[in-house]
């Protein structure tokens, strides 16, 4: 491997009582590329998503983050017994590691959200503003008295150029739910970015956006990797986007890898056009 | 208007106010039913206020305040009765075993103290909890507080199911304002800083918040213990303004009642508290007094259903038909300020409002 | 035997209690399971219904009292969803457990001017108060009846909710409240019938319970209906034969403590096994688990 990989996923599996959604699924993401993760609907995708960012401890598997070891379970108790995956007992004995999403974030990976999860009740900037708080120094007596003046200040001054550089400075004070639909996933996404990630994780982007906004958002991704140094890692349905802006490609079916490459590659697999065409029908 | 000017129209108001209650006293008599609410008001406005902290700016729906009420009174209680006093207050105990007094302020900080480790133990396994599990959860600690200190073995402390009496109390008005101010403005400023944003972000939506880098366990537990803190502190005041305290009287009856203040004033509203803890106060002691008078005529006319009760159903169903009808209460989540007033006559400052959070640091 | 005749009495008045308390937890279990809402008026109407039968048993035979005293009731539970939770059907969550907060308070205070704060002597029901004798034990017969009509009744809820349209409605309903909409059933129905068999077992209940303690008191609600909702959690809330279960261990164990010597805590016992159970198996016995989706 000549290339460092930035996000490792190993031997994932996670399992809801009997139910596989994610089987056995490995993957890597090298350092600077945009990759996407495909599939039907009901796929797993989001759940593989739900695993690295943390919200679910996989019923077996690792995930490595730059080399180092983030996530790691075995079969355990109940699940034991109920396990239908594969390698059962490969990491059985080793170290369980089941951080919460907060330390994953704080590690280097954000993420946006399928169905757009905004602060309701806040604005544009303080949705940002948020995200700063998590890398505060200040306690919570210090930052009641008004002793982190100096954080305080920088934390706006940053979330103030982010909103410059996200096109957001208009839309400042209004309330995060009254953008419209596309300006909230850019909202999303900006906010995402304010937790100074290296892994940016982005799910269904261009969800319910028409053509012209989803060729707008293209642009954008591919903007917003080389201006931050970001590594993606992205599921979407707009097969046009997938094509024109992913370096690599991995395909999931019924929860299994079913194919990976380069679009050229991906676009002329049989499996994966009978993913799509056979089977469930998608969308 | 810049911070510097709505700083100092603050302060000014503050004074004012302080400086108003002190003629009043003066000149009033002291029996009046208007201190009997602004003392209490002020009391409750700091527990709704530590309410709203969890209900209305992190989202936590607990039901506990009356426990943490509960353990801040016998705190200040136990710990300021003049040691002369002892054996006559804990005479079925032997004076119990507590033998020394603290002064008043450092017993009211203690009390908050207790309440805040009380809450820390609890939230360890409640906090896990979701919405109505939670309150229910919350709801039960604060019965089981009540029952162990009326619990006889405990009695050389607690003096048991009985009394306590002779502890300092308060006589002037200013008393409860300013140590309810001083701990509201505590709140307010706790609201205002990069930890209340990070409350109110897990209000707004958990799964995001801790997706932001927020540590849910960590921040919920601040949130609970602060806020048991200051319903500690408002538990001593209760008992320095009520004299004598018992456990039976922190039933969960008086968590509804916090509760139902906070959701008039305006859940997510720290104003909204405030100015419905003493409209609260006022109608339930005072104003709607003559509702239980038996022999009240209108013009020889015998106004008929009024005895002793008749207030509290009249004022439920008032409160009642502010639930359904009014739910976002007088505030909802904006908060009263010298600038949205002004502006409210005026017209002038048509602006739009900024809520307090994003305005305040500028 | 010696150790029977002196602990046979708590272990009855247990069973006894169990079963009160299984009848009110069945009102919240099913209101839980189909609106997700712990209605906090469920005691206070259980407290009504004692009040009913007090006024009502001065101006009428007893035998009228309790039949008008159900239907009083059962409408009263009706009234209660439609005017102040039926209107918040959309409203977040927190503000239909507030307005049930407010449903209790304005149902206390009633009762408070009703009363004017004195407790009110339950009148003593023929047959069903007489004095019988268990075992050496001497009890009231209420005592023995109570297990036996939950039961019954309780087999007769199942079989309505298994069998009947309406059940299937209800069985709906509590899966999935938005779908079940779609799929055309009229879940207002659903719902006022949810609350009519809530307040019916609540009032049979009721009738069992005071002719054991006989003082009606605004707040007399107010615990039996908490405990009542902690059989429901306990037993797995949405189940009806958990609360069941759960509310039978309840009394038993309340009344074991009881025996021990340890009243004060009979009441925080049941809250300590609530925060018990949520913490180990939030679930409770017999519920169904469910996970968010993200």
């Amino acid at each position: 491997m000549s290339k460092e990989n930035v996000l490792k996923v190993e031997n994932i599996t996670m399992q809801f009582g009997g139910v596989v959604a994610v089987d056995n699924v490995s993957l890597e993401v090298d350092k600077g590329e945009i990759m996407s993760l495909i599939g039907p609907n009901g796929a797993g995708k989001t759940t593989a998503f739900n695993v690295i960012t943390g919200v679910y401890a996989p019923s077996n598997g690792a995930v490595y983050f730059k080399g180092e070891k983030i996530i790691q379970n075995h079969p355990q108790g109940k699940m034991k017994k109920l396990y239908q995956g594969e390698n059962p007992v490969m990491y059985e004995g080793q170290q369980v590691l089941a951080p919460t999403p907060d330390k994953i974030t704080k590690l280097g990976i954000a993420r946006t959200f399928q169905n757009i999860r905004l602060f309701k009740s806040q604005t544009v900037f303080e949705n940002i503003l948020i995200a700063k708080h998590m890398r505060r120094t200040s306690n919570i007596f210090t930052a009641t008295f008004r002793l982190n003046a100096k954080e305080e200040a920088q934390m706006r001054a940053e979330s103030e150029e982010l909103l410059k550089i996200m096109d957001l400075e208009d839309v400042r004070n209004e309330l995060a739910t009254s953008l419209p639909y596309g300006k909230q996933r850019h909202l999303e996404i900006a906010r995402a970015l304010a937790t100074k990630p290296e892994l940016l994780l982005l799910d269904e982007p261009a969800a319910g956006m028409n053509p012209q906004e989803t060729l707008e958002l293209t642009q954008f991704i591919g903007r917003i990797r080389d201006e931050f140094g970001l590594t993606i890692f992205m599921i979407e349905h707009h097969m046009d986007l997938v094509m024109e802006i992913s370096d690599r490609i991995h395909v999931l079916d019924f929860g299994k890898t079913i194919a990976e490459g380069v679009p050229e590659e991906i676009r002329n697999n049989q499996r994966v056009i009978e993913a799509y065409l056979g089977g469930v029908q998608d969308e | 208007m810049s911070t510097k000017t709505k700083a100092a129209w603050n302060v000014g108001l503050i004074a004012a106010l302080l400086g108003l209650l002190f003629i009043l006293e003066q000149v009033m008599p002291s029996g009046s039913m208007l201190f009997t609410v602004l003392k209490k008001g002020a009391i409750y406005a700091l527990v709704a206020v530590s309410m709203n902290l969890l209900n209305g700016f992190t989202g936590l729906f607990s039901l506990g305040q009356a426990g943490f009420m509960l353990l801040g009174a016998y705190t200040y209680a136990i710990l300021t009765i003049p040691t002369e006093s002892r054996a006559s207050v804990y005479q079925y105990f032997d004076g119990g075993i507590v033998q020394f007094a603290l002064p008043v302020p450092v017993a009211l900080i203690a009390g908050g103290i207790v309440a805040a480790i009380f809450a820390y133990l609890i939230g360890l396994p409640v906090l896990r909890l979701k919405s109505d599990y939670l309150a229910i959860a919350t709801l039960g600690f604060a019965e089981i507080i009540r029952a162990v200190f009326q619990w006889d073995k405990l009695g050389p402390i607690t003096n048991g199911s009985n009394l306590l009496r002779n502890f300092p109390s308060f006589k002037s008005v200013l008393y409860p304002f300013i140590v309810s101010g001083i701990c509201i403005a505590l709140i307010v400023m706790l609201i205002n800083s990069t930890y209340g944003r990070a409350f109110k972000a897990i209000r707004d939506d958990e799964i995001a918040a801790e997706a932001m880098g927020i540590n849910l366990a960590h921040h919920k537990r601040l949130a609970f213990v602060i806020s048991s803190f200051f319903a500690g502190v408002s538990g001593g005041l209760l008992a320095m303004y009520q004299t004598t305290i018992q456990a039976s009287m922190f039933k969960s009856a008086m968590t509804y009642e916090i509760l139902l203040i906070v959701v008039i004033g305006g859940i997510g509203s720290v104003t909204g508290s405030c100015i419905s803890s003493f409209l609260f106060i006022a109608c339930s002691e005072w104003w709607l007094r003559f509702l239980d008078n038996e022999n009240l005529y209108i013009g020889g006319f015998h106004v008929p259903f009024l005895r002793p009760g008749f207030r509290k159903v009249v004022f439920a169903v008032v409160i009642m038909a502010m639930v359904l009808f009014y739910r976002q209460g007088i505030m909802g989540t904006k908060e009263f300020s010298i600038e949205a007033f002004s502006g409210f006559f005026k017209k002038k400052f048509g602006k739009k409002k900024v809520e307090e959070g994003g305005g305040s640091h500028e | 035997m010696d150790w029977i005749t002196k602990n046979l009495p708590y272990l009855m008045a247990g069973i006894s209690v169990g079963g009160q308390y299984a009848l009110i937890a069945i009102g919240y279990t099913m209101v839980y399971g189909i609106l997700r809402l712990i209605n906090f008026a469920h005691g206070d109407i259980f407290m009504v219904a004692g009040l009913v039968v007090v006024y009502a048993a001065t101006v009428m035979p007893i035998y009228i009292a309790i039949p008008l005293m159900i239907i009083v009731t059962v409408f009263l539970g009706f009234m209660v969803e439609r005017v102040a939770y039926k209107p918040l059907r959309s409203a977040p969550r927190m503000s239909i457990m507030i307005s049930a907060i407010g449903v209790s308070y304005l149902l206390q205070n009633l009762a408070l001017y009703v009363t004017g704060g004195l407790s009110q002597q339950y009148p003593a029901i023929p047959w069903i108060s007489d004095t019988v004798t268990v075992m050496g034990a001497t009890t009231k017969r209420v005592t023995l009846i109570t297990p036996i009509l939950t039961i019954v009744l309780v087999v007769g809820l199942v079989m309505l909710i298994k069998h009947t349209k309406i059940g299937m409605a209800m069985r709906a309903a509590s899966r999935d409240f938005e779908t079940s909409q779609l799929m055309g059933i009229k879940i207002n129905n659903v719902v006022s019938m949810t609350f009519i068999i809530g307040t019916f077992l609540a009032a049979i209940g009721s009738l069992l319970f005071f002719t054991n303690y006989t003082g009606v008191t605004p707040t007399v609600g107010a615990m039996p209906g908490l405990k009542a909702f902690v059989a429901a959690v306990f037993g797995g809330i949405g189940s009806i034969p958990g609360a069941v279960i759960g509310a039978f261990i309840i009394g038993i164990c309340e009344n074991i403590i009881k025996g021990l010597g340890w009243t004060t805590f009979s009441d925080a016992f049941t809250f300590a096994l609530l925060i018990v159970i949520l913490i180990a198996k939030p679930t409770g016995l017999f519920g169904e688990k469910s996970t968010d989706k993200v």
